[in-house]
């Protein structure tokens, strides 16, 4: 039993509560009361944002500190991350931002956190796949994970550290070891594919690129990613050769950019782009709107594999509801047979390197 | 009164905005708050004043931008409730170029252009390595086209047909160091690229973010003059990250809502020159005499915060992106035909006996409209002291500026 005065000290509070307005603290939200939905009226969420100081996490930084959903940053990396935190929090926009620097400062920095986006881990160079990064990220996301599932179990996990196809399974298994895995709050992102198949699709049909909806399934490497094309929205048809030339460019985007940066590293800003609309969406879930769908690589039962990319509607819980696939033709059929070989692979490599 | 964009979206899209944005394809369900007439056009969240027509799920941050903006709006809902369903369509019709887009302030700044619906192209310029930036924001799914050029050969061409200019360019200050220690190498980069400016789109707004600003702004007045196509009305040295730094340090130490604050920030772009007038803080709040003291110490030196703070790794960059983008939205806005956009800018100004001033401006189509002169008077005696103090200073870095752009053009 509680000490007996607690209980009493509680009551003449709430009673008395009216003599103690609550005041603004510094933390208050970017959403004033009147601006409150009725249905749960949050202030503003807290975010962390793990390996800020890096070439998507900078930018990443920047566009979550301007988003007005978000009450509180916090800025973790390895190296670097005072002078990103002191440069961001000049910004005039409520979050309140915390930079953490080094792993001792790894559990503060996510302790309370609503949302985790982890762009952690190093980046291709050119003429490297995304599994060549696997060692150094695997090894990366693991120790992230642990962290995770220690001082923030219930928030929800955006992860960009490549290999997505075998670095969710990875935080997956970390989570289930703990015993804190929950399937409905991690997610891998793959809204980048998404962005450029808009992006690409818009051009080739003269159209907005922001009005443009183009579904990509399956994973997030090479032929795992597999752009619905047949399903784009506004409703078109595309000739087979655009459809190889959007498929081919969709697939290899990323090494694309890899090219184009000859060293210097890969897409950092599309991807901070990407990563920031994409936690957007989760922010909004978490706040009770309806409809928010994206795609992202989710433990999924849609096909025989155990992740999969695909639409999926975000709410308070996280995921709320996975979406199948929809009618394919038969081309989407032949690059979803390829999709799922070479995922299931790297699903494999990513299990067994926590099990090991 | 019709958009100004004739020119428009020829190169992607058939889809007209205006009176159509409040239709949704049926996959984004709206659940929009406010059935407002007022919308917003931003990119982002940028604080920038006024009001403008939104084009609801289509944009980035689009119902949060709204209702986060709304509460600005609601104070000066009057002037704006009574426009009509003023035509201020976000349609991308401008080109904004980026000289020293690959660096540190470059690229988030191209990002943050980049996600403008105002935009149309966006050109990026440096000498190295701007391939790749391109490469990766031609990504984003947002209208503006995004083309890069390399190196001095290609500058000309960057510069062809752009509206707005803006120039990043140069080297960071190193911990110790001041801004005007930058003066040598950044003088000759902007002499060179505000050469390229008068040569190939003498038309455009220039905004000059390389340091030190208070020096730069004047060598770009005096090679533009050289050329003949000086207009002291679209020459802008941006200070916008003063005024951002201000209301965050004014809303912290008053728990005050971010989204209301606004401090006029005078003077130039360097330590005491910098000149937050507190006493005309909206909303209006006193402050106690160390308060004002600490505040305006604090936002002086909040760049040498960020330098030491980074250790050499660099300047403020991602703040000092978010800044700039938000007085080039404002641009945009001008250009575009609103009415109600004012910044603080440093600018060629007869506000005060020195040749440049940063003040408040209003800003049209034609560049700046007006100067808000309102803000020198009745200033406390703190600011009255501090607006003596910087003259001095300012002075000596204008004529520093103006010494170097004559001499080079004596040896040309």
């Amino acid at each position: 039993m509680q000490q007996p005065t607690s209980g009493a000290n509680q009551r003449i509070a709430r009673i008395a509560a009216h003599l103690h307005p609550p005041t603004l603290q510094g933390e208050s939200s970017g959403l004033g009361r009147m601006d409150c939905r009725a249905k749960g009226g949050s202030p503003g969420f807290k975010v962390a944002v793990l390996g800020a100081a890096g070439g998507i996490g900078q930018p990443l930084a920047m566009l979550m500190k301007i988003n007005p959903l978000v009450s509180v940053l916090h800025l973790y990396d390895v190296v670097n991350t005072p002078g990103v935190t002191a440069d961001i929090s000049h910004m005039d926009t409520n979050a309140v931002v915390r930079g953490f620097l080094g792993q001792q400062q790894l559990e503060d920095a996510l302790t309370g956190m609503d949302i985790v986006i982890i762009p952690a881990g190093v980046p291709r160079k050119p003429g490297m796949t995304r599994d060549d990064l696997f060692n150094i990220n695997a090894g990366i996301v693991k120790t992230l994970c642990e962290g995770i599932a220690k001082c923030c179990p219930k928030a929800i996990v955006n992860l960009i550290s490549n290999p997505v196809n075998s670095t969710v399974p990875i935080a997956a298994e970390v989570f289930k070891k703990v015993g804190t895995y929950d399937p409905k709050r991690l997610l891998g992102v793959t809204m980048l594919d998404v962005v450029r198949a808009n992006t690409f699709v818009a051009e080739v049909l003269g159209l907005d690129p922001r009005e443009v909806d183009v579904p990509v399934v399956g994973g997030h490497a090479g032929v795992t990613i597999l752009p619905l094309l047949s399903q784009v929205k506004p409703s078109c048809s595309l000739t087979p050769t655009e459809i190889d030339y959007l498929t081919d460019r969709i697939q290899n985007g990323g090494t694309e950019v890899v090219e184009a940066k000859t060293g210097a590293g890969s897409a950092t800003l599309s991807m901070a782009y990407a990563a920031a609309k994409f936690a957007d969406a989760c922010l909004r879930g978490l706040r009770g709107d309806a409809g928010v769908i994206e795609c992202a690589y989710v433990a999924s039962t849609v096909t025989e594999l155990p992740f999969f990319a695909s639409k999926v509607r975000l709410g308070r819980a996280g995921i709320e509801e996975i979406y199948s696939l929809g009618p394919l033709n038969e081309y989407e059929r032949a690059g979803l047979e390829k999709a799922k070989k070479e995922l299931a692979g790297s699903i494999q490599k990513g299990v067994s390197f926590v099990r090991k | 009164m019709a958009a100004t964009s004739a020119t428009t979206f020829s190169i992607r899209s058939t889809i007209a905005f205006g009176p159509k944005a409040g239709q949704l394809p049926p996959s984004k369900p709206s659940g929009v708050r406010f059935n407002s007439k007022n919308s917003l056009v931003s990119f982002s969240g940028l604080k920038a004043v006024t009001s403008v027509i939104c084009e609801s799920n289509t944009s980035f941050l689009n119902k949060e931008s709204c209702s986060a903006l709304r509460s600005t709006f609601a104070r000066k809902a009057q002037s704006s409730e009574q426009r009509p369903q003023y035509a201020l369509q976000p349609q991308a019709s401008f080109k904004v170029a980026v000289l020293g887009a690959a660096g540190g302030i470059g690229q988030p700044l191209a990002l943050l252009i980049k996600m403008s619906p105002l935009v149309s192209a966006l050109h990026l310029y440096d000498v190295m390595n701007v391939k790749g930036v391109a490469a990766d924001l031609s990504h984003c799914n947002t209208p503006s086209q995004v083309l890069d050029f390399t190196g001095p050969e290609e500058l000309a061409s960057a510069l062809k047909g752009v509206n707005i200019v803006v120039i990043p360019a140069g080297v960071p200050r190193k911990p110790g160091m001041t801004r005007d220690d930058l003066f040598n190498i950044n003088a000759n980069i902007v002499k060179t690229l505000v050469e390229a400016v008068a040569d190939n789109c003498p038309d455009a707004f220039i905004h000059i973010i390389s340091n030190p600003v208070n020096s730069t702004v004047p060598i770009a007045a005096e090679v533009l003059k050289q050329k003949g196509v000086y207009d002291p009305k679209k020459l802008f040295g941006v200070t916008t990250l003063d005024v951002v730094r201000a209301n965050t340090f004014v809303a912290q130490k008053k728990n005050l809502k971010l989204i209301d604050v606004d401090v006029p920030v005078v003077g130039g772009h360097a330590g005491i020159t910098i000149l937050p007038l507190l006493s005309k803080t909206m909303p209006s709040v006193s402050f106690t005499d160390e308060e004002v003291g600490d505040l305006t110490v604090r936002i002086q030196n909040a760049g040498t915060e960020v330098v030491e703070a980074k250790a050499g790794a660099g300047s403020a960059t991602l703040s000092m992106a978010y800044a700039a983008a938000r007085f080039v939205e404002s641009s945009l806005r001008a250009l575009d035909g609103d009415g109600d956009v004012y910044e603080c800018v440093f600018v060629e100004s007869n506000l005060t006996e020195l040749p440049f001033f940063a003040s408040r401006v209003k800003l049209g189509r034609n560049g700046v409209e007006s100067l808000i002169s309102s803000d020198l008077q009745g200033l406390t005696e703190y600011e009255q002291k501090a607006l003596e103090a910087l003259k001095p200073e300012l002075k000596a870095s204008i004529e520093k500026g103006v010494a170097f752009a004559q001499k080079q053009a004596v040896a040309a």
